[in-house]
């Protein structure tokens, strides 16, 4: 009794891994892997292109530029997504950047915050320690507070390289997310911090800088200057997968900028 | 040589029960097995993995240097604040817990109402089976803006959030392994303190908590396991800067660097981060060398 029992068990078993894997094989898959900074617009527009084609699985997951880059070179994921420009030696290493869409940094502080505007060289001595003191740009005596992201967060190196504060930072925080960074920010009058214009500022205080609101038109514009791109790293000697060159061909397209535009990021059209 | 003559040859077909049992102890051997052979892959993937950094950079550099600029143009990997911070961080929560943790236990142990017991018992249980990041959460929404208003500090998140976090984290194991550790002392040890005219008092911590001395020294070792290995509330409070510690300061312990910073890294930061992890793996082993050794001593008594 107990012997038939476990044969019906292997049996099932051995059914259900059968159909598990003869289904993986009838969809084609989009693997794709990286910045967590572009998890809404990569999300987005996959839903989307999932609704159009029946039959095509992208997956995506959220590892970080760095090894998103990786994965793409080691050819764990079809595309690799990264929220900085490749560097010099990743492309040497056979790779090819596109530009998909633009990323606003915005620039936050706690609401209750008199100071509303600041500019580059404020930003950069605000984060270096320079300034230390919020008097110092017109706002209430009080200490300042840098927060930022983790060594190696394509935001943090978005925003030190465009603000030139790269290695020069003195943190109070360094956070592993963006969603951290708002928080502690709400949390401490005397905070300052840095964020995708993707992700929800509504509990903070957005600066404006040099006089520039950061919005999907400033950004795009040119005007709004801390502002990064969004990339799809490829091997440059290797061909996409027909799906993976669809899917990519469409994240390009014209069709895709409204999505884009929705997930909150600047599309290239 | 075909089935049959093998299974006669072990005498599997005279007696087909035999090869059951032996079939299953096979089964059973196997998954004995799969432990072994994951500490084995880990320690030997950790070592293979965290060496080549440590080389790199130099042992002494590495273990003694006080940056860490791990990005940087010019990168440099000194983890010293981390192994102090870890060393500090995990310290204190001891400082802190283990006395609360003990006279707690000892309360329960000897003193508190059956009912009284059994209410905080469950407490601690509920303690005990809540998940880090909760602690963290809290922690960083109530515990280091309030360290923030109360010290007067521009920033909250600090080593002292990390002690008090870790300190509340320890508390279930400490009290639980110290409490079972008392209820192990025979009665007759304390009828014979009280019958020569010793108080209740000069009783426990004469006679009783003498006799459950490593018990509680195994809780205290417990508790340095759980507080060294902790990495995501304190990652939610610590601030993770590089610093080296001090108690109002932003500060990295070696958990959290390699956790803050492995989903970004790349070539000789992702190689250093798993020689932290290699560091960290033989803080552990030492920890768990010092907890078998005082259960050995246990099974003496």
């Amino acid at each position: 009794m107990k012997k038939a029992f476990a044969i019906v068990l292997v049996a099932l078993l051995a059914m259900t891994a059968l159909m598990a894997s003869g289904a993986s094989e009838e969809a084609a898959t989009v693997s794709t892997d990286g910045s967590t900074s572009m998890e809404k617009v990569i999300l987005s527009l996959a839903e989307q292109y999932m609704a159009d084609n029946p039959g095509v699985n992208i997956t995506y997951n959220p590892t970080g530029s760095g090894t998103g880059i990786t994965a793409a070179l080691e050819g764990r994921c079809d595309i690799g997504l990264s929220s900085r420009a490749l560097k010099d030696s990743e492309k040497e290493s056979g790779l090819t950047e596109t530009v998909v869409a633009y990323d606003g940094i915005a620039i936050i502080v706690n609401a209750d915050n008199p100071v509303t505007d600041l500019s580059i060289e404020q930003i950069a001595g605000l984060f270096s320690g320079a300034i230390t003191n919020w008097s110092e740009v017109g706002g209430a005596d009080a200490p300042v507070v840098p927060v930022g992201r983790e060594a190696g967060s394509g935001t943090r190196s978005g925003f030190e390289e465009i603000v030139g504060v790269v290695d020069s930072c003195k943190y109070s925080q360094e956070l592993t997310s963006t969603g951290a960074v708002i928080t502690a920010v709400s949390q401490n009058p005397g905070a300052i911090g840095y964020a995708s214009l993707a992700s929800n500022l509504d509990s903070v205080k957005m600066v404006t800088v040099g006089g520039i609101e950061a919005s999907e038109a400033t950004v795009k514009s040119g005007e709004y200057a801390i502002q990064r791109p969004f990339v799809f790293a490829t091997k440059t000697d290797t061909a996409l997968s027909e799906a993976a060159q669809n899917f990519f061909d469409y994240c390009v397209s014209p069709e895709a900028a409204e999505i884009i535009t929705a997930a909150g990021a600047v599309s290239i059209h | 040589m075909g089935i049959k003559e093998f299974l006669a040859t072990k005498g599997y077909a005279s007696n087909p029960r035999r090869l059951m049992e032996d079939l299953i102890h096979l089964v059973f051997l196997i998954l004995g097995l799969v432990a072994v052979g994951s500490v084995l892959v880990i320690t030997i993937y950790l070592v293979i993995s965290g060496l080549p950094a440590i080389v790199e950079i130099g042992p002494i550099e590495f273990l003694f240097g006080t940056r860490w600029a791990s990005t940087a143009r010019e990168p440099e990997f000194g983890i010293l604040p981390f192994i102090l911070t870890s060393i500090y961080g995990t310290g204190g929560a001891i400082l802190i817990g283990v006395p609360i943790g003990f006279f707690s236990a000892v309360y329960l142990a000897r003193m508190a109402p059956k009912k009284l017991r059994e209410m905080m018992e469950l407490c601690i249980g509920v303690l005990a089976g809540i998940p880090s990041v909760v602690y963290g959460l809290v922690g960083m929404t109530i515990l280091v803006p309030g360290i923030r208003v109360l010290f007067n500090v521009p920033d909250g998140a600090s080593l002292l959030a990390a002690i008090v976090v870790l300190t509340v984290m320890i508390l279930p194991s400490v009290i639980n392994v110290s409490l079972s550790a008392l209820d192990a002392v025979p009665r007759e040890y304390e009828e014979a303190s009280l019958a020569l005219g010793a108080t209740n008092i000069e009783t426990y911590f004469r006679v009783t908590v003498p006799a459950a001395k490593s018990g509680i020294f195994t809780a205290i070792v417990l508790g340095i396991g759980r507080a060294i290995g902790e990495a995501m509330a304190i990652m939610m409070v610590a601030g993770n800067v590089a610093n080296m510690p001090s108690l109002f300061s932003s500060v990295r312990f070696l958990t959290t660097a390699i956790a803050s910073e492995m989903s970004y890294s790349s070539g000789l930061q992702r190689q250093a981060l798993f020689s932290i992890a290699l560091v960290l793996f033989l803080f552990i082993m030492i920890i768990n060398a010092i907890l078998n050794m005082l259960k050995k001593g246990n099974q003496k008594i």
